[in-house]
């Protein structure tokens, strides 16, 4: 167990490493990206593209560059945005709370429905309900969540605003949940539903799929020969096998959300999350920030690659380590 | 006479296909009483698991169609409520599966699994399963139990496999203990082992047996009484030495003919029946076995053969010939290069 921490470990250092080099090489070694003349807006002299090259550490050989960056971000902690010459590191730990709180409920409802919808459509397999809910679920996956976002703002912030029904939708934004925990809940409801509409669509597709396969297994036949119930067969063996995809699709989903993945809903929902500070830094080739919030990224789709082993070794004793 | 422990009459099980209704159990009868080992043999398609699988109720296609009746110690189960067939499956009648490899679930400890069955059908304390468990383990040959009873079903070989299964089945002591091809996906080593473990926990458990096998040689050693299988009938049925020393159905004589012996001289090469069993959707007028039949004449084609009493004494056969013709001719079929010198 130790040893796989530790092995675990050390492969996501090697990983973060590889990502930093190759996001550094492409925003600055790629030919005609000069951040310097960027900063120096219209029609820069020589001078002032030189004094900003200096003033930025730009003019030093590539290594040293990628060494000063790394330095800057985890050492000293005051690497400073080209674009709005404030400092990173803060801009990226107060966007996380507001990406986690959207990614966490949105993943808590994504989970209950979409077991809900994948188990009865399995279960009700051979009635109308089954192609139903697979329609609808088709329909989710298909939704673009822009769309659906504008389309729920329209109602819950415009047109049925005035109505009972939602007369209690605060405006768009984010208050922390530590500053009032109702207010939060409020504000993110609708953002949460929005996102997880997408993959409670997908998830119960997928469970649907290994549910029937895994039925038709010989196991699940043993299971039924001693005499169990048809609930126990379902949920203690048909279920608990199937988890199996479900849980490593999960892991990496979840991590790409946290890493900046959910930037569009966030954008719809005006919430000031990591996808939307990734999306700004992309825009105008804000170097530190783009590096920042990529190695964010990689660590958490890093760090739950390493869960979902640990997690698949918990539900499948095949792939467990002797 | 006791009543037997099982009476099957009358059985048609069948599958609506996109082809047509598949008749893959047509029209069989037979019994089984206390204790008795019967062997059910025929080839791949005869009906005989699809058999054995309707009387646990274990047939989930939405598309099967059954007739007749299965009685159980006086009860019929096809007419049971599925809570009460959950109460016969498992405590009173339980079943061995083909492939041990696949049959375990994968997730769980073979403890757990054995405990789930113990605990579905008793009111156990805790400890109490899990001690059960591990004597259910030793019973069935398995070194260590008290190591091996929290090991995963991977960890396992196939003929170990087969032994936590066979422990699973015998866990509630059923009164009848269904095995389908329990040897088939085994060596021949583990084969002999496995077989003779269910005999020998047949003597100690006293549960009836219904051995399904494709191979005659299987049951040789093992069954009181056979049923010969042949697209979805019953062609012959008597007990071991009349099956084996006076077979009656042409099919049977094939099936004696196909096993490899080393008490005969050895022939060239194995000998197998000619031919494919015939669509179960579209059988062939007359006797089903006519088409592949060295012994076939007219009325075979033209009328088919009745499972009746021709040698006396519960040895029952499906064939036109007569008895004198089958006697003289059997020997070509089953053993031809030993007829010939003779």
């Amino acid at each position: 167990m130790l040893a796989f921490i530790v092995r675990r470990l050390l492969w996501m250092a090697l990983v973060l490493f590889a990502i930093s080099v190759l996001v550094f090489l492409i925003f600055f070694a790629t030919p005609g990206v000069d951040p310097a003349r960027q900063m120096a807006g219209r029609n820069p002299s020589a001078e002032t593209i030189k004094s900003i090259k200096h003033e930025f550490g730009l003019d030093r050989s590539l290594p040293v560059r990628y060494g000063l960056m790394m330095k800057h971000m985890f050492i000293t902690r005051d690497l400073i945005s080209y674009g709005s010459h404030t400092r990173v590191i803060p801009e990226i730990t107060s966007a996380a709370p507001v990406t986690l709180s959207l990614v966490f409920g949105a993943a808590i409802i994504w989970i209950v429905f979409s077991i809900l919808f994948g188990v009865a459509a399995a279960v009700l397999r051979g009635t109308v309900f089954d192609p139903l809910l697979m329609i609808l679920a088709l329909i989710g996956i298909s939704i673009p969540v822009f769309w659906l976002g504008e389309v729920v703002n329209l109602i819950t912030q415009s047109r049925l605003h005035d109505s009972f029904l939602f007369s209690w939708v605060p405006p768009l934004g984010y208050t922390p949940l530590t500053q009032d925990p109702f207010m939060w809940f409020k504000q993110l409801i609708f953002p949460w539903l929005t996102l997880s509409v997408l993959y409670i669509g997908f998830y119960a597709r997928v469970l649907r799929a290994n549910l029937i396969e895994t039925e038709s297994e010989d196991y699940i036949r043993t299971a039924r020969a001693k005499g169990l119930s048809e609930r126990r067969v379902l949920f203690r063996h048909t279920l608990r096998t199937s988890m199996i995809t479900f849980v490593s699709l999960f892991g990496l989903d979840f991590a790409v959300l946290v890493g900046g993945g959910a930037l569009l809903t966030e954008v719809v929902f005006g919430l000031p999350g990591v996808g939307l500070l990734t999306f700004n830094s992309l825009t105008a080739l804000d170097l530190p920030v783009i590096m920042t919030t990529v190695i964010y990224a990689a660590f958490f789709i890093t760090l739950a690659s390493a869960l979902v082993d640990l997690v698949y070794a918990w539900l499948d004793p095949r792939v467990r380590l002797a | 006479m006791a009543e037997p422990l099982l009476e099957v009459r009358d059985l048609k099980v069948s599958f609506r296909t996109e082809d047509g209704i598949v008749r893959a159990v047509d029209g069989i009868s037979f019994t089984l009483d206390e204790g008795e080992v019967l062997g059910i043999v025929g080839e791949s398609g005869s009906g005989k698991s699809v058999t054995m699988m309707t009387v646990m109720r274990l047939i989930t296609d939405p598309n099967v169609i059954y007739q007749g009746s299965i009685i159980y110690k006086g009860r019929d189960l096809m007419g049971l409520s599925r809570d009460a067939m959950r109460e016969v499956r498992g405590e009173e009648i339980a079943m061995i599966f083909q492939d041990p490899m696949t049959s375990l679930n994968p997730v769980y400890t073979v403890g757990w699994q054995i405990e789930e069955q113990l605990n579905e059908h008793n009111d156990l304390k805790k400890g109490q399963a899990r001690r059960r468990a591990m004597e259910l383990l030793a019973q069935v040959g398995i070194p260590k139990p008290e190591q091996r009873i929290d090991d995963y079903p991977h960890q396992f070989s196939g003929g170990m496999r087969q032994r936590v299964m066979i422990a699973l089945a015998l866990s509630c002591n059923p009164d009848l203990l269904i095995a389908d091809e329990p040897t088939t996906a085994l060596d021949v080593t583990i084969q002999a082992q496995i077989l003779e473990l269910i005999k020998n926990l047949k003597r100690e458990f006293g549960s009836a047996v219904v051995l399904i096998t494709h191979d005659l040689g299987v049951v040789a050693d093992v069954a009181d009484r056979i049923l010969v299988m042949y697209a979805g009938r019953i062609v012959e049925e008597g007990n071991k030495e009349q099956i084996f020393y006076d077979p009656q159905h042409p099919y049977t004589w094939g099936l004696l003919g196909s096993i490899a012996r080393l008490d005969r001289p050895r022939a060239r090469r194995l000998t197998a029946i000619a031919g494919q069993p015939p669509s179960l959707i579209n059988r062939p007028q007359g006797c089903s076995f006519r088409t592949r039949c060295p012994q076939a004449f007219d009325r075979c084609r033209a009328e088919d053969p009745q499972l009746t009493a021709k040698v006396g004494d519960g040895h029952l056969d499906a064939c036109h010939l007569s008895v004198e013709d089958k006697r003289e001719r059997r020997d070509k079929t089953i053993n031809p290069e030993l007829a010939e010198t003779a």
